[in-house]
């Protein structure tokens, strides 16, 4: 089999094993899944910039919150209904990220880091400032007579799962391509060694630009999905806590490779889900995975399987 | 109040904020400067400060003075050691690469904030300020009388707060006489410069960054204790410093020690007289988008010299 | 015979700080023409060759490539116009493969046409003797086979101008001949810029050379001419001589 070949039979592997886990697995669990399948979403809009750019941004909340806030306040105010209102979604993520993209591009490293920090920190202080229509950090509900799309009750259980997977299949299948592409692998040269990819004639910062765009709306579209999904939107999404998850997932599942998100949002949804039952420090566990992992495993579990067993993984 | 006492107040405000905050960011700074580390779990060594002198006052408990004497010696040797050790089993392990030395602190950040949860718990709690004499301000006016001193009520401060504002120029200037004149202070300043002709010279690198690091995270700790008769000490109280820190460093250029001074006193007298007259959210949207606005267009700092 | 120029500058200069390490060069390329570039360490040769393909910002002056400005061009337009450049200090992508390394050469010019892409890289690398390592990591390559994909993506740019950076450096004997062979097997498809040190290799390949010396041009000719160049050899081939 040629690796284009691997490639697609995995990809297509994984959406129907998702497509199997929902009639095996209880009603809890597919629920939780419908959850960690929106976040792998804003996983893989991170990777794509993380691990396949290698641009660290410390700010992509912003854009899953410009994402949601397009969504739910779009659906609050002028009553759009929810395709419409994800296309808002989808767009406000797309403004968002090509001005931040465009002014955080002329820093790299830590001044990049901390630029789109700062950003995201306006962000969030910006939904609370307007707390008189955003409702701040209290959030506010989308109620479940405005989620029905086309006859389609995106509340009931099973058709919120086919709605998540539907997003995820879409950005998955989507990354999939991008990475094998062209200009995915212009992506990753950029990545190994920018001076001599700017030497080979590619336009580097054009590269970087449309990277940060790519991984802006898909963090929009899971900051959409996610609100109508869950009929909730609050400014705890736009936090900074909110910016360092999706590296954690990264970094956990492996950057760089196209199902490393899916492995660390799930692997990290159940260990806090464990955890927080047993106490209200659950973020310790993120803290000492995030530390286990820059010490000892800094490829993540899908980067180690590809060091050891599959190369050719994407 | 008229607008001219509500001023005194607000800067008097600002300067006890921009005390705390040059302790803070200064601590920050040095990390950076000598070892190029952006330190995210800085905010967490400022609460740990906090957080131990609450203990240390409560176990002391004979007099506020003794225990906030002791608090005030033992919480930045305590936080000092734990970001030295810090700095050798994570840090120096990772070989200070920039991303992982980021994710490496941010994990830190959360193992520091919540294991103070499981054992401090979520509340706030007060620290006695050592002495707090009222100290009234007078203020004068052209009143039916011609020219008169009055003394408007509200219009004042606590000796406390004045001692604040005094012991951290004290810190501050030690720190600059130990980085001046000193040899520790000349190995550190060679470290910066160049590590590899440091190490070829025979300064144990390793050695001067485990102590940088903890030197920092007690400059921290100090401001926190210094803060804790006046804010209390709570889990999350580490998140505004820690971003106040990064606007102070970054506006006074990275690295550079006085003009972290300078920006700390700036941004300290600003937000403290900012906030008394306008919403504080909106003044830290402006703040963080101006600092953001530097980074990119100005990255040697608005004090800095533009260095091509 | 008039030939075309496919490069010249004008009153390029460059300093930083206090150090002037270009001072107002005027310079002509004709096209189809190997030139070396000589002169001692620190001469300028590095400096200059950033300058025109854009590396590095000139201080002052202007550089002409095929008769247009590109002074205001970046560095990745000047070399989507035909310019390839290998650098002094190897510059790979030592994470990939060695296959990776020149399709990403090929592929910002043929783009998503795959087979060609293929064929090319297939071509570039049995040309220079890649061919059996072409899945194995660049980064574990030898230093000399390092240097070697280095030129492959050169080549693989097709490049109308194709500036090397003392290339042999650090290659074994038996590799500096195979490189010499190379040079001399791309006469008539591309116009050669070649700063090298080791001058065996310049006379064998130059038709014509060039010597900065402090950041000037302090002589042009042929090999001939400048073997015998008294100023030359009290610059450079003298002091070379006696190390
Ligand atoms: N980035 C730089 N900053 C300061 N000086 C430089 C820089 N690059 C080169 N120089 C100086 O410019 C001069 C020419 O250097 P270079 O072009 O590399 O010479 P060559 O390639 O001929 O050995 C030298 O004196 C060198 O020290
Ligand atoms: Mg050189």
């Amino acid at each position: 089999m040629t690796d284009t070949r691997r490639s697609q039979a995995l990809h297509a592997g994984v959406i129907l094993l998702l497509i199997a886990l929902f009639f095996v697995l209880p009603a809890y669990h597919v629920g939780n899944l419908a959850r960690i399948l929106v976040l792998a979403v804003y996983a893989m809009g991170y990777n794509l910039l993380f691990g396949y750019t290698g641009l660290l941004s410390l700010g992509h909340a912003l854009f899953f919150a410009a994402g949601m806030y397009g969504l739910g306040m779009t659906m609050q105010f002028f009553d759009l209904d929810p395709a419409t209102a994800f296309g808002s979604g989808l767009i406000a993520a797309l403004v968002v990220s090509a001005v931040v993209g465009f002014l955080a591009l002329r820093t790299s490293g830590v001044a990049f880091m901390i630029v789109t920090l700062m950003f995201a920190q306006a962000g969030y202080l910006t939904i609370l400032y307007f707390g008189e229509y955003t409702r701040g950090d209290e959030g506010f509900v989308i109620q479940q007579a405005e989620r029905v799309f086309a006859g389609f009750d995106l509340t009931g259980p099973t058709e919120r799962y086919v709605a998540a997977l539907l997003l995820f299949s879409v950005c998955f299948s989507l990354i999939a391509y991008i990475v094998q592409s062209p200009f995915g692998r212009s992506l990753v040269a950029i990545r190994e060694n920018e001076e001599r990819a700017k030497m080979l004639g590619y336009d580097v910062v054009r590269h970087k630009l449309k990277a940060v765009i790519i991984s802006g709306v898909m963090s929009g579209a899971a900051g959409a999905g996610y609100a109508l999904l869950f009929g909730y939107a609050g400014a705890t999404f736009a936090t900074v806590q909110y910016s360092i998850l999706p590296l954690l997932w990264v970094l956990l599942g492996g950057a760089g490779v196209t199902i490393g998100p899916l492995i660390g949002t799930a692997f990290m949804f159940y260990l806090i889900d464990y955890s927080s039952s047993i106490t209200t420090a659950y973020m310790l566990v993120a803290g000492v995975v995030l530390v286990l992992l820059t010490l000892f495993a800094p490829q993540g579990l899908a980067g180690e399987i590809r060091k050891r067993a599959l190369p050719w993984l994407p | 109040m008229d607008f001219g006492p509500h001023f005194l107040i607000a800067s008097l405000e600002g300067a006890i904020t921009a005390a705390i905050l040059a302790l803070t960011a200064m601590g920050l700074s040095i990390v950076f400067g000598v070892m190029r580390v952006v330190n995210v779990a800085h905010g967490e060594f400022y609460m740990l400060g906090a957080v131990i002198a609450w203990w240390v006052a409560h176990l002391i408990g004979i007099h506020p003075a003794l225990g906030f004497v002791a608090a005030l010696l033992l919480a930045p040797l305590l936080v000092g050691v734990l970001a030295a050790a810090a700095d050798k089993l994570i840090l120096q392990k990772i070989g200070y690469d920039p991303d992982r030395t980021i994710v490496g602190t941010i994990g830190l950040l959360y193992i520091i904030q919540q294991s103070t949860l499981m054992t401090f718990g979520p509340d706030a709690r007060p620290v006695q300020p050592p002495f707090n004499t009222r100290l009234s301000i007078p203020w004068f006016e052209f009143g039916d009388n011609g020219f008169e001193i009055i003394w408007p009520w509200g219009l004042g401060t606590t000796s406390y707060k004045l001692f604040v504002i005094f012991a951290a120029i004290v810190i501050l200037t030690g720190l600059w006489a130990v980085m001046t004149r000193t040899k520790i202070g000349l190995i550190m300043r060679a470290t910066q410069q160049d590590n590899e002709m440091a190490r070829a010279f025979g300064v144990p690198v390793e050695r001067v960054y485990a102590w940088v690091f903890g030197l920092g995270a007690a400059l921290a700790a100090a401001g926190a204790v210094l803060v804790v008769p006046i804010q209390q000490a709570h889990y999350l109280m580490g998140g505004d410093p820690l971003l106040l820190s990064f606007i102070v460093v970054i506006i006074g250029g990275l690295g550079s020690l006085p003009g972290t001074v300078i920006a700390a006193i700036f941004i300290g007298m600003s937000d403290g007289i900012i906030s008394v007259f306008f919403s504080p959210t909106l003044a830290k949207i402006i703040a963080t988008l101006v600092v953001a606005m530097v980074l990119v267009f100005r990255p040697q700092g608005l004090l800095g010299k533009a260095n091509p | 015979m008039a030939a075309v120029t496919i490069l010249s500058t004008t009153g390029l200069t460059k300093s930083y700080g206090g150090v002037v390490a270009n001072n107002d060069i005027d310079f002509t390329l004709p096209a189809g023409q190997i030139m070396a570039l000589i002169g001692p360490n620190g001469a300028g040769k590095s400096t200059f060759v950033g300058m025109l393909c854009g590396r590095i910002s000139a201080t002052a002056g202007k550089v002409y490539f095929d008769g247009e400005d590109v002074s205001h061009l970046p560095a990745h337009k000047r070399i989507s116009l035909g310019i390839a450049y290998t650098f002094q200090i190897t510059s790979i992508f030592a994470g990939l493969s060695i296959h990776e390394n020149v399709a990403l050469a090929v592929r910002r010019r043929l783009g998503n046409a795959s087979a060609q892409v293929e064929e090319k890289v297939a071509e570039v690398l049995e040309r220079v003797g890649l061919s059996d390592r072409a899945q194995q990591r660049a980064g574990d390559l030898s230093y000399g086979h390092q240097r070697i994909l280095e030129i492959a993506m050169g080549l693989a740019q097709e490049p109308r101008l194709f500036i090397l950076d003392e290339p042999t450096q650090g290659l074994a004997e038996t590799e500096i001949e195979e490189f010499i062979a190379l040079v001399k097997s791309l006469a008539g498809e591309a116009t050669i810029l070649l700063i090298e040190h080791n001058m065996d290799v310049v006379m064998k390949t130059a038709d014509y050379i060039t010597v900065f010396n402090f950041g000037e041009i302090l002589a042009e000719g042929t090999p001939m001419e400048i073997r015998d160049n008294e100023a030359v050899q009290a610059a450079y081939l003298g002091t070379a001589q006696d190390a």
